[in-house]
């Protein structure tokens, strides 16, 4: 089967699918060290990912970093840059559309919902290849960042 | 149970067996780029590659190391017997049976018919050759054969242009076949092909080989990068030039 091939499967097989990437997902997390733990359940993960009281302006600043990517891909004019990516849905409005726990999950694993996703998973570090040095063994966010870009993306109704 | 398993081993064999495509409509990559960066390789006069080139004219006719040769005294004028040569590149050596680009047949010429030290992968030099040579064959179709000496090559380039990689876990793929045409952050991605190269980059202030190019992709999706002149961009290189038959020779050209 060709990976172009996978890119048109029908939605039917994605959702067959789901249950299992999620035990392979599981399975895959058992061993990873510091990182908490986290579910998805129904397309959410409902505990946060920290205990650390989440910062909303912090979030705004990950949005747009460097570090996080997230505007490479997605336009969010609330933020008050000039320039986005247009290879995502804007991120506009996107606080009335999805609830934190929808939010996390599609940040901590994009490839959940949609396993041809081209969103990097913000919170996994398993199954990676090739990866530079400097980023090796380490998710692209940290938990505590995770949840300051949820409290942004909350704030875009 | 079993269904499981059936599924699971759909998914993993996502890479081997990949059928690789060539992106429709065919689209070089100038034809994504700036009104400005289009107007700047498309006049020789104010080209900043043309520089490289014409330092690879001057270096095609002066004499290099041990032997006292020049390109020129085994291949006269490069107009006439450069023509037509980019275009089949890389291929494999009949010497060494390895694959070889445009920038290791120059060396390979270096050491063994010059008896000179190798060029490096980034130095003017090189890339002035690399240019030189490639330009002769302005307007070629790219015309790589995918037969039973290159085709491990050609597989081993093919399935790392579809492995997700690097931290960002993507592929070449999915930004070049999937995503042409759109913006990364103020970049607009093209189809990924190395028809151009080298080009003189302005965002490099510099003219940059094909696998300076390739690195930066691999430096984008926070992958290890292979070096300059390595197998696994010969490899990929070969694929991309597979990739791209359709397309003709625009070297030395210019990007943002
Ligand atoms: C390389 C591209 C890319 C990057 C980088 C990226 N995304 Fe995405 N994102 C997508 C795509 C494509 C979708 C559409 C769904 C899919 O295909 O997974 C998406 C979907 C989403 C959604 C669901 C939107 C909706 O309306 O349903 C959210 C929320 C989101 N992304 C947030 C983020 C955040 C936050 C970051 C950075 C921390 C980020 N994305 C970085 C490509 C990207
Ligand atoms: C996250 C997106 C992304 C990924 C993944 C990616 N590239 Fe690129 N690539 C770019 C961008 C952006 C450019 C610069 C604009 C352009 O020319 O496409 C580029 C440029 C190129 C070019 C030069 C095209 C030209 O006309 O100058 C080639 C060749 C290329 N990429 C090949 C690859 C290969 C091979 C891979 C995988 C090893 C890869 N890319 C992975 C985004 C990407």
């Amino acid at each position: 089967m060709s990976l172009h091939g996978m890119a048109h499967r029908p939605r039917a097989l994605a959702l067959i699918m789901a249950p299992f990437s999620l035990l392979l997902w599981l399975a895959g997390c058992a061993g990873s060290g510091s990182q908490p733990p986290y579910a998805i359940t129904a397309g959410e993960i409902r505990a946060p990912l920290s205990t650390v009281a989440p910062d909303a302006a912090r979030g705004r600043r990950i949005l747009v970093s460097r570090d996080s990517n997230c505007i490479l891909c997605h336009a969010a004019p609330e933020t008050g840059e000039r320039f986005f990516g247009n290879l995502a849905p804007p991120l506009s409005g996107v606080g009335s559309r999805l609830s934190a726990p929808q939010l996390r999950a599609r940040i901590v694993d994009p490839r959940f919902f949609n396993r041809e996703s081209i969103m990097p998973a913000y919170y996994r570090v398993e199954g990676l290849t090739r990866v530079a040095e400097p980023y090796r063994g380490k998710p692209v966010l940290s938990a505590e960042q995770i949840e300051d870009v949820i409290a942004y993306l909350l704030t875009l109704k | 149970m079993c269904s499981i398993t059936i599924l699971l081993a759909a998914g993993a064999s996502l890479v081997h067996g990949a059928q690789p495509f060539r992106p429709q409509p065919l689209k070089s990559g100038i034809e994504f780029s700036s009104a400005e960066v289009r107007a700047l390789q498309h006049d020789d006069f104010s080209s900043p590659a043309m520089l490289w080139a014409t330092r690879g004219e001057k270096l095609w006719s002066e004499s290099a190391g041990a032997s006292g040769k020049s390109c020129a005294s085994c291949h006269q004028d490069a107009r006439a017997s450069m023509k037509g040569v980019t275009p089949r590149y890389p291929q494999i050596d009949p010497g060494t049976a390895r694959l070889v680009n445009i920038e290791g047949r120059i060396n390979q010429c270096r050491t063994r018919h010059q008896q000179a030290a190798a060029l490096g992968y980034e130095s003017d030099d090189l890339l002035g050759l690399t240019a030189y040579v490639g330009m002769q064959s302005r307007g070629l179709p790219l015309n790589v054969v995918i037969d039973t000496q290159n085709r491990r090559h050609f597989e081993r380039g093919r399935d790392m242009y579809y492995t997700r990689m690097g931290q960002m876990d993507l592929a070449c793929t999915h930004c070049h076949d999937r995503n042409f045409g759109r913006k990364l952050l103020n970049d607009t991605i093209s189809q990924g092909h190395g028809n151009p190269y080298p080009v003189y980059r302005l965002e490099w202030q510099t003219m940059g080989s094909l696998h300076r190019r390739l690195r930066a992709c691999f430096f984008g999706v926070r992958a290890e990068r292979p070096a300059a002149g390595s197998q696994d961009l010969l490899d990929l290189e070969l694929f991309l030039a597979w990739r791209a038959q359709g397309l003709t020779v625009e070297t030395p050209g210019v990007r943002k």
